[in-house]
């Protein structure tokens, strides 16, 4: 819609906004102190250990006074709440925001490991991969939103593609072929969701339920009538993480992003891709235009079906790649409903980034990283079970569909089918 | 559809429903609105039998293993395969024929407990699938789009499983209604959120019942293991629940038919009441069709909207009261194969009508039933069903598959769809 760029400006700049968001930081600023700093000994030290296990590396180990450091987040935080209550930051809330949350976040940390030692990269190597099946899934909802259709079959298509990528890849012996395999079932279960969505006029709901459900059948029956009685059709083996020469050298840095496998070098060129394609070309200014607006993209001689189909297409095989993972891309086998859910996760994360490629990737990497933080929880010896950090993405996401820290911009004409005059 | 106007209430709502309905379809006979109202789900599910037995025929074995041979001898043995899989599948539901007159002759009443027992297990199989698709079925007919039945449930489990064991020395005439209500209002607690977020916000309620289901999951995983896990226990399961809260069985083992299901059938007629009989049922059901035009007769959104979900809810959450009290007498981790999924599949095969709803849930509860036998008998994992039920659902939501398939002439009067309106709202 013509007024949504100038919706965009009213929000950011809003008063009230500005007041609420003044506020959270605020009550972060004072969680960090409340929760905690006042339960914290002085004298502690927190150490962040910046190797991730298994790497060979001489960077020293991160040693914090935990006191000192809880403080300064603390007071950092409500200095960024004053000035964002007297002044505002504008147009940089949002970076605000994502600086404070990571402040009570990091201060989260050093309280839970004080007087301990966390392995800060290895937590942090844990949610990069985590966020990988989350930030395709969100990118496959990227895509086909964009253009108007609503997918929540993204779970049903993981579920299927990670099956099929499993079982092919154990018949042929070539991960690579197996990779091709989940990629076109992805493409396959996109197609029906197209045909029924966009021919058949179905509400896209109903269809995405329809190719979860059957993902969800189909791969638990061939999974008890197949796989498990013959255990080599469920035996593809795995891509091995590799380094990218000198840039996994980097200190810290570089043994976390540059040495893994496949799917998480996919994903950042996925990500680059889909972001220079959606937004600085022809083809992604005529994708978006059919999903703000489908009757005159039609107009202007956009073909609005061809452009929903390619746009879900491409999405079912963004999904399947994200479903391969699950299989040759982690455990190296197929697990009845192995996706648990992370496809919905994904949903949430596209919602979060604001139908945005990078946005998408951040909401996968908080969700991976509240994931991977729940694992670690037991070990720290922190008073949260871990599954409330568990429903922590979706309550997150509740919060940001209810507008409560600036409503989203979803395409304006998502979900509703396209009938030609 | 049973939409008949009663004549008191002829107001200018009624009059803007059926403007809205596209004509009301009152004024043909009968047998031609049955003829139409059935055609397409019967034919969906007669679709839906044909497909899953090409699965079966497909993924056979002794299909391939004789297709060297000739390829007639692999249709053979294919039919072969679907004929014996289809048939433990009727012996399983409904029971086998032969068994049942050998048991009546025979007199002993252990043998004629079993020869019926498939039968009276397909219904209580039915009762979950029952109520949660009453939710779903109640929301769709409000305009809501209640994909959280399955979280849902769970509360509505949780809160009963919790009334269930911990409160002790009542009478059951007290103790069970107590525990019901508990578990309607977890589930309606669970769809209030959502329902309120939708229309304060504007917050699409797909989203936010996806969210609360896993909520809802992760909040039974931490219960179960730590407040309200059996205090002898290692497992993620409940303390049993006290007899008085168990919902009464009619006859004695292995039959584990329950009061349950004539709870079931009781809610259904209710709810049939209360939206086709009910000044508020009409006010759901308008809004449903039309929130605009409802806002303008003077209908709150708002209102309708928070309570139709709560409703929902609730009916969800006897779902899984009705497991906990009348089956499983506690609550252990995924003890819902997904009733609430498969729900939103007959909500929309018994076209959201009580009775439609009640019919196909009847159906499914029998092949479920049905398919535990298969398994055994045929080696067909259970999960065929679950295809079954997409296949079905396909055609139920796309009926111009089936009318291109059957090559039948479209209806004169446009089908009720259903359809959401967008996602965040704005």
């Amino acid at each position: 819609m013509a007024t949504t760029s100038l919706r965009r400006e009213i929000e950011v700049v809003s008063p009230t906004r500005q007041r609420v968001m003044g506020i959270v930081f605020l009550a972060l600023a004072a969680g960090i102190w409340l929760l905690f700093s006042r339960g914290t000994q002085g004298g502690l030290t927190t150490t962040f250990d910046l190797v991730p296990g298994g790497v060979e590396s001489n960077v020293p180990d991160w040693r914090l006074p935990t006191l000192a450091t809880l403080n300064t987040l603390a007071v950092f935080s409500a200095f960024a709440g004053g000035a964002q209550l007297v002044r505002g930051f504008g147009r940089r809330t949002n970076l605000v925001l994502a600086l404070v949350s990571g402040f009570f976040i990091f201060g989260f940390l050093t309280w839970a490991a004080a007087g301990r030692s966390l392995n800060l990269a290895g937590l942090l190597n844990t949610s990069l991969s985590k966020a990988v099946p989350i930030t395709l899934g969100a990118l496959s909802g990227v895509l086909c939103e964009r253009a108007g259709v609503v997918n929540i079959a993204i779970e049903g298509m993981m579920l299927a593609a990670a099956m099929v990528a499993s079982l092919v890849g154990s018949i042929s012996g070539s991960l690579w072929v197996g990779l091709l395999a989940g990629v076109l079932t992805g493409a396959l279960l996109g197609l029906v969701h197209a045909v029924l969505s966009i021919k058949y006029l179905t509400d896209q709901i109903i269809s995405g339920t329809v190719i979860n459900i059957f993902a969800g059948g189909i791969t638990a029956f061939i999974s008890a009538k197949f796989l498990q009685p013959n255990q080599f059709l469920n035996d593809p083996g795995i891509f091995k993480p590799f380094e990218i020469p000198l840039l996994s050298k980097i200190p810290v840095v570089g043994p976390i992003l540059f040495d893994n496998n496949l799917f998480v070098y996919a994903m950042f060129l996925f990500l680059i891709l889909l972001n220079v394609a959606l937004f600085s070309t022809r083809w992604g200014l005529r994708m978006r235009s059919v999903g703000e607006h489908p009757k005159a993209a039609d107009t202007l001689g956009i073909n609005v079906f061809r452009t929903r189909y390619m746009a879900v297409l491409l999405g079912g095989m963004m999904a399947g790649f994200a479903g391969a993972y699950f299989t040759i891309g982690s455990v190296g086998r197929f697990d009845e409903f192995m996706t648990a859910g992370r496809g919905f996760i994904g949903l949430a994360a596209m919602i979060f980034g604001n139908w945005t490629p990078f946005g998408s990737f951040g909401a996968g990497l908080l969700f991976g990283f509240a994931d991977s933080l729940a694992g670690k929880v037991a070990i720290l010896g922190v008073q949260i079970p871990s599954e409330f950090l568990l429903m922590a993405p979706y309550i997150a996401t509740m919060v940001v569909l209810a507008g409560v820290v600036g409503r989203g911009q979803m395409p304006a004409a998502d979900g509703q089918p396209y009938v030609k005059e | 559809m049973t939409d008949e106007p009663s004549p008191k209430k002829k107001d200018a709502g009624k009059v803007l429903l059926e403007e809205l309905n596209g004509g009301s379809t009152s004024h043909q006979p009968l047998s031609r609105r049955l003829r139409q109202t059935l055609l397409v789900p019967v034919l969906a599910v007669i679709s839906g039998l044909i497909l899953g037995a090409i699965l079966i025929a497909v993924t056979s074995e002794s299909v391939y293993s004789v297709w060297s041979v000739s390829p007639w001898e692999a249709v053979k043995a294919g039919w072969n395969e679907v004929r014996i899989a289809y048939g433990a599948l009727f012996a399983g539901s409904i029971g086998d024929p032969a068994r049942i007159i050998a048991a009546l002759r025979g007199g002993d009443s252990l043998e004629i407990r079993r020869a019926f027992n498939p039968i009276l297990e397909s219904l209580t199989a039915s009762t979950p699938f029952i109520f949660a698709s009453l939710a779903v079925a109640l929301g769709f007919r409000s305009g809501v789009f209640n994909i959280g039945a399955e979280g849902q449930l769970f509360v509505g489990a949780i809160f009963s499983a919790f009334v269930g064991y911990a409160i002790t020395g009542l009478p059951a005439i007290i103790h069970i209604p107590l525990a019901l209500l508990a578990g309607a209002l977890g589930g309606a607690i669970w769809g209030f959120i959502p329902g309120w977020l939708k229309a304060k916000t504007g917050g699409h309620e797909v989203i936010n019942t996806i969210m609360m289901n896993y909520v809802a999951f992760r909040l039974s995983d931490w219960l179960l293991s730590g407040p309200m896990q059996r205090p002898e226990s290692f497992n993620p399961v409940s303390p049993t629940i006290q007899p008085s809260a168990m919902l009464p069985r009619f006859f004695q083992s292995p039959i584990r038919f329950h009061l349950g299901f004539f709870i079931a059938l009781a809610v259904a007629w209710l709810v049939y009441w209360l939206l086709f009989r009910t000044r508020w049922g009409f006010d759901l059901r308008s809004v449903g069709l039309n929130p605009r035009a409802s806002r303008y007769a003077g209908m709150s959104i708002v209102t309708v909207t928070v309570m139709a979900m709560s409703l929902s809810g609730a009916l969800a959450g006897l779902a899984g009261t009705n497991e906990v009290l009348g089956l499983n007498h506690n609550l252990a981790m995924a003890f819902s194969s997904g009733y609430g999924f498969d729900s939103i599949a007959l909500a929309l095969l018994g076209k959201n009508h009580p009775l439609g709803v009640v019919l196909a849930s009847l159906l499914f509860g029998t092949l479920r039933t049905g398919a535990t036998r298969m398994q055994v008998v045929a080696q067909i994992p259970i999960d065929i069903i679950t295809v079954l039920q997409a296949f079905i659902l396909i055609f139920i939501a796309a009926p111009a598959i089936i009318r291109t398939i059957y090559r039948l002439r479209a209806p004169e009067v446009e089908e009720e769809g259903v359809t959401i309106r967008g996602w965040g709202g704005g």
